[in-house]
């Protein structure tokens, strides 16, 4: 008896260190790499990370400045990031809420995970300008408190004290921040039919049927990441490019042949920034192919699209029922993706779909 | 889906295919100095709704194509356009289908196929596009274009009018449809163009049916492809290339290789989930059981194919998939999929009828 008493205390001590916390409603549980496991101490590690100016090359950025856990982890209202110097680069921020889920990183998913992804932005010169890694270990080797806690997690100190170890902390951290719990999932998952207004409920329709939005933003059985992990070319921002698409698409291919840094290149030339993935993989089915992103919390983190050009829902709704137009007049790119296409939707079923977008945004994140 | 196909020329032939075209790269060209590419697109279907509407996806594929051709590099030397522009053969299906190619910025060899045929029996994409079967020479290999779509007159002449022939004919499982052919006309033609080039010449067949038997009830099917693969036989390099089936097939008989190339309209089958509310997909009895409906590149792709001395490497670039190689075997001497299929649980290729 005394025997499986210990045995079931032991088991559920290693429950509580996996688990966390509860899944919210409508997500599934988070994926975490074999080789970084979750602990509180790193999450706790990869938050004050997460939170430190010192970072950047004047002291002013750090990745919280443009994934503002107050602003559902974006910069929103802003079109694109500010860096060091306010100097913008070429993209919106793409919230870190429920990042822990894609399948890539970024919005060309150069980077297949968020151990990769966090390494980037300081390096960049409209992010935070640093000339290398270097200044973070410095800063994190000789600070007592990180001291202290890559000790306590990876136990390393001094030069033992790596990239790696960075990466894997700021990843941890991200990883916790989750969102789910919206009226949508209440109204979907739970079955509780009053989180959902008759308007939000007729917009579901839409959104699932006419609007053909499900398509790529997907919705399964028990959970809803709103997005499925791949590249479509929708018209965004195309129209910069398509004239001298070919001259460009193959400078750039003999560009990287050279060895251009992309991270680099996609934010601070707005020409190759529109390539897409092509930008990555710089295969021609790419052209100016943008991840699709989630849409919870949609209504708190406009404006929207990868470059930020749209200010409302209704906006980008709109650009979707002109069949990836901004106005009907607008010309059709030939690289477009042909899975869009002009949807016949009335005002008010456009009325309706803006409503369900705003019912998916998580207790946590209402303004 | 689209296709590219390109041929280089010199001693190998490499072929790709890329999502809408096709690209073949021909390095057996007699002189070694001269590679060459060429690009391969096909089975658009471009299909009139009414008036001035047409099917919205089928335009995309072939809009896509032409633009992911247009910005191949090196530049194509030719396209091929591998037959059916058109569903239903009318003259507002191919003037819009031939507006979209308009603006291909390569020189374009057309192959006829049974939708493009079958309602007025080839008269109106004669009058834009010329002969039904010709051949070209083009630095050292010697090009066929064949009309293999053809059948008898009895069934030809059964019908009330062209629109009721062409329906029944564009029926994908219809088993009113008749066996196609090349026929005895074209079959004594082809002896006579093949007479003029020396027998170490290499050669590239274009049709639009499989020059070869395959499945009667899908009409991938050529009835008298014995006596066509009969004088080819004479010739050392012998590739075959054809549209119709929207699938990927290879095959090696005797000395000649036979490989398809995709289409740009929808995968064959499709599963009952491709086709929606209002779609314009001809009819499927037989569905794909295939797990991802709406992903609209699914099993559809491209190939290079490297004509190695005239034998096929065929990689296959299949959108968000793992690539596949289809490549000669010299002790085998066949095509075989390398990665895929164990020698166990491979479907042998065809080597007779």
């Amino acid at each position: 008896m005394k025997v499986i008493m210990v045995c079931s205390g032991i088991l559920a001590m290693v429950l509580t260190t996996v688990v966390q916390a509860a899944t919210p409603v409508g997500l599934p549980a988070v994926p975490v790499p074999k080789n970084n496991p979750q602990s509180p101490d790193k999450i706790k590690l990869g938050e004050k990370l997460f939170l430190d100016k010192r970072f950047s090359a004047d002291g002013t950025v750090s990745c919280s400045t443009c994934h503002d856990p107050a602003r559902a982890f974006t910069d929103s209202p802003l079109k694109v990031s500010e860096g060091i110097k306010k100097l913008t680069g070429t993209r919106n921020a793409p919230t870190v809420v429920n990042a822990a889920y894609m399948e890539k990183q970024f919005w060309d998913g150069r980077e297949p995970d968020l151990e990769g992804q966090s390494a980037g932005p300081f390096i960049n010169p409209v992010e935070m300008g640093l000339k290398n890694h270097e200044p973070i270990l410095q800063i994190v080797r000789s600070d007592p408190e990180y001291q202290k806690l890559f000790k306590k997690v990876f136990k390393a100190s001094g030069k033992q004290i790596t990239m790696k170890h960075v990466q894997q902390a700021i990843a941890s951290f991200e990883r916790t921040v989750i969102s789910g719990n919206s009226p949508f999932d209440r109204f979907y998952f739970t079955g509780d039919k009053s989180a959902l207004n008759e308007k939000e409920q007729r917009g579901l329709q839409v959104f699932l049927g006419q609007g053909r939005c499900v398509s790529c933003h997907t919705i399964s059985q028990t959970h809803a990441l709103f997005t499925d992990s791949r590249f479509h070319n929708l018209g965004v921002g195309f129209d910069r490019i398509n004239k001298d698409v070919k001259e460009l698409a193959n400078a750039y291919q003999a560009a990287r042949k050279k060895g251009i840094d992309v991270d680099v290149e996609v934010l601070t030339n707005k020409n190759t920034s529109e390539l897409g993935r092509f930008a990555v993989s710089t295969q021609l089915r790419d052209l100016g192919g943008f991840k699709t992103p989630t849409l919870r919390n949609v209504a708190v983190t406009g404006p929207y699209m990868h470059d930020g050009s749209m200010e409302t829902l209704r906006d980008v709704v709109v650009f979707y029922n002109n069949g990836g137009r901004v106005k009907e007049s607008d010309p059709f790119f030939d690289f477009q993706s042909g899975g869009i296409r002009p949807l016949d939707l009335s005002d008010d079923q456009i009325d309706d779909l803006v409503a369900f977008l705003e019912a998916l945004t998580s207790p946590e994140h209402k303004k | 889906m689209q296709r590219r196909n390109f041929l280089k020329g010199a001693g190998a032939l490499l072929a790709g295919g890329v999502l809408p075209v096709s690209l073949v790269e021909v390095a057996f060209g007699k002189t070694k100095t001269e590679n060459f590419t060429f690009a391969y697109i096909s089975d658009s279907h471009i299909q009139q709704i009414k008036g001035n509407s047409f099917v919205r996806s089928f335009d995309r594929g072939l809009i896509r194509a032409v633009a992911e051709c247009n910005m191949l590099d090196p530049k194509p030397d030719f396209v091929i356009y591998g037959g059916d522009l058109a569903q239903l053969g009318s003259k507002p299906e191919i003037d819009h289908g031939l507006e979209i190619m308009s603006a291909c910025k390569h020189k374009v060899h057309y192959v006829l196929g049974e939708h493009d045929y079958y309602l007025d029996l080839g008269k109106y994409w004669q009058s834009q596009l010329g002969p039904h079967w010709y051949s070209f020479d083009h630095k050292g290999v010697h090009f066929v274009v064949l009309n293999s779509i053809l059948v008898d007159d009895k069934w030809i002449n059964k019908w009330s009018s062209g629109e009721e022939r062409m329906g029944v004919m564009a029926g994908l499982d219809n088993p009113l449809g008749s066996p196609f052919m090349v026929g005895a006309a074209q079959r004594a033609w082809l002896k006579q163009d093949l007479n003029k080039v020396s027998k170490d010449t290499p050669l590239v067949i274009f049709s639009h049916s499989p020059l070869q038997k395959i499945y009667k009830g899908w009409n991938f099917w050529t009835d008298d492809a014995e006596q066509i693969q009969a004088l080819l036989k004479p010739f050392s390099k012998v590739n075959v290339f054809y549209g119709h089936v929207h699938q990927i097939q290879y095959n090696q008989i005797g000395n000649i290789s036979f490989h398809s190339v995709m289409a740009t309209a929808w995968p064959w089958p499709y599963p009952s989930t491709y086709s929606q509310a209002g779609s314009h997909l001809p009819k499927l009895t037989v569905e794909m059981n295939r797990a991802d409906p709406f992903f609209e590149r699914d099993a559809t792709g491209w190939q290079f194919i490297d004509v190695w001395s005239g034998n096929s490497t065929v990689q296959y670039q299949l959108p968000e998939n793992n690539t596949r190689t289809v490549a000669f075997n010299t002790k085998s001497k066949r095509p075989e999929d390398k990665q895929y299929q164990s020698k166990g649980k491979r479907i042998p290729p065809q080597d007779h009828y």
